[in-house]
């Protein structure tokens, strides 16, 4: 659904992600898991289209995303949940939603389903957004890009700084939507996080991706996290 | 005289002043707010609107009031095409870097002050109002022309309000304002909306010098005082904010009136700007501003 091939991003004169390929398929949950500054996150914003590729290719169902303008990927169909979520905290809750909903023109039933998955914010809608606790902000976070009915959903780091059972419902979620079809690249630091919910870890290491290995073979290998990430 | 009627007639002149300055410090402030840049050829887009509006009113030889609302309507277009083209060509080029756009409108504002010298020449040109009619009050009379001007802003200014805050448009300005990044990540043009709320900032000074060019006349100097002026108020208020903004000019604009005819304009710009100064200490946000992110 998602295929990277050789990407190569600079940040500067720094070269940020090295001839980095990934695969991401629909209905699965894809982890990248590296330490800080590995590249995880560039690699999600040069999906997006936020920082430019020099060189590589990014096709969603063959369609080629590196040539567009960072405001036509969205309009593909990615949603995007950055880090630290990002509102635009001085709008209310319904506003973000709408910003959500601009984005390919969806319906009110697309705004439905995100609803149903974090009813907490309907109760919120008028509520300036900045006002919301960490775990209702993520909540809205995700609920915006879902708003854009996106068949591949980025996810930043979700469950950082949150509560156990706010981790917990985020988990929930983001099960939910792998079984509704969407094909989920997640970018989490927190191994137990990954363990619960991801099918296939691809380990980023100074820009670069190592090829995805199925999720127990975290398992199996305890040695893969330590190398990797640098913890046991 | 008795004090009263000074009074009431200095509160009606800072009122007009208040009504013009907020439509010219609002653009300089939407630009600020969305774009994050100073623009220091603001003052030059409001003189160009008079011009264009001396232009308009005098070769076109119409009635003065079908003359004035013909000039109601090119001005503001035409400045606003000038300003998107500025904006297109020089800001854009620049990556919206703010110490090098500051430098930029810098240039823009001699650039436009300059052409305007070669083509309309260093006189004062007035413009007719589009109606004459003074309004009888027990001590003087008071032009309603100088009135419709007040209305008239106050009528945009709802506009304004409601465009940013009840439209869809207004609402992606406003995200673009708070995150452009994220805005571009749910499908905002953000270079497209640079663009246009570069261009609906000038538009508003054009339309402020429009209203105003019947009683103050079109001058190639003219933009200078009001830019001083709309700095004034946009850090008084708040960059970005429009409640700001609108408190700001009603603070400056009324004290600017009244203390000019009790006691001279040096002492109300000398007052409007120790005012800067104790804002900037105490507040540097603003009386409205949203502290930095």
């Amino acid at each position: 659904m998602l295929e990277i091939t050789d990407l190569n991003v600079y940040h500067g004169s720094s070269r940020t992600l090295k001839d980095f390929s990934l695969a991401l398929n629909a209905g699965e949950v894809l982890c990248l898991l590296g330490r800080n500054g590995a590249g995880k996150t560039t690699a999600l914003k040069s999906i997006m289209g936020l920082l430019p590729a020099q060189s590589g290719s990014i096709r969603l169902e063959g369609r080629e995303l590196t040539s567009l303008r960072p405001y036509e990927v969205p309009k593909q169909g990615i949603g995007y949940v950055p880090q630290g979520r990002r509102l635009f905290s001085e709008l209310t809750v319904q506003e973000n939603l709408d910003i959500g909903l601009m984005t390919r023109k969806t319906g009110r039933d697309v705004l439905e389903n995100a609803l149903k998955l974090f009813p907490r914010l309907r109760e919120r809608l008028g509520q300036v957004s900045g006002t919301l606790s960490g775990g209702e902000q993520q909540m809205l976070a995700t609920a915006r890009a879902l708003c854009i009915d996106p068949s591949v959903i980025l996810l930043d780091e979700p469950t950082e700084g949150l509560m156990p059972s706010m981790i917990a419902t985020i988990r929930d979620v983001v099960l939910q939507l792998r079984d509704q079809g969407k094909a989920i690249l997640l970018v989490e630091q927190r191994v137990d996080a990954v363990l619960s919910v991801a099918d296939r870890v691809c380990f980023v290491e100074n820009g670069k991706a190592h090829p995805a290995l199925p999720v127990a073979a975290l398992r199996d290998d305890p040695s893969l996290l330590e190398r990797y990430v640098g913890v046991s | 005289m008795d004090l009263g009627p000074f009074l009431v007639l200095a509160t009606l002149e800072g009122l007009l002043q208040a009504a013009v300055l907020t439509l010219i410090a609002l653009g300089l402030s939407l630009v600020f707010g969305v774009m994050r840049i100073v623009n220091v050829a603001h003052g030059e887009f409001y003189m160009l609107g008079a011009v264009i509006a001396w232009f308009v009113a005098s070769l076109l030889s119409l009635h003065p009031a079908v003359g004035f609302f013909l000039a109601l309507v090119i001005s503001p277009l035409l400045v606003g095409l000038v300003a998107y083209a500025s904006e297109r060509l020089i800001l854009k080029r620049l990556k919206y870097d703010p110490e090098a756009t500051i430098v930029a409108t810098i240039g823009m504002l001699y650039v436009i002050q300059q052409v305007v010298l070669i083509g309309f020449g260093p006189d004062a040109r007035p413009v007719e109002a589009p109606f004459y009619y003074r309004i009888r009050l027990p001590w003087f009379g008071y032009s309603a022309y100088n009135l419709f001007v007040m209305a008239a802003a106050v009528v945009l200014l709802i506009g304004c309000w409601y465009i940013l805050t009840r439209t869809r448009l207004g609402l992606i300005m406003r995200a673009t304002q708070f995150d452009s990044e994220t805005a571009q990540a749910f499908g905002i043009p953000v270079d497209k909306v640079y663009g246009y709320v570069f261009a609906a900032g000038a538009m508003l000074a054009a339309v402020a010098a429009v209203l105003i060019v019947p009683i103050r006349q079109a001058h190639y100097l003219m933009g200078l005082d009001p830019l001083l002026l709309s700095f004034i108020v946009v850090i008084i208020g708040g960059l970005g904010s429009l409640r700001g903004t609108v408190v700001a000019a009603l603070i400056i604009g009324l004290s600017d009136g009244i203390i000019s005819v009790f006691f001279s304009p040096t002492l109300a710009k000398m007052l409007s700007t120790l005012l800067v100064a104790l804002v900037l200490v105490f507040k540097p946000e603003g009386l409205f501003g949203a502290k930095a992110r």
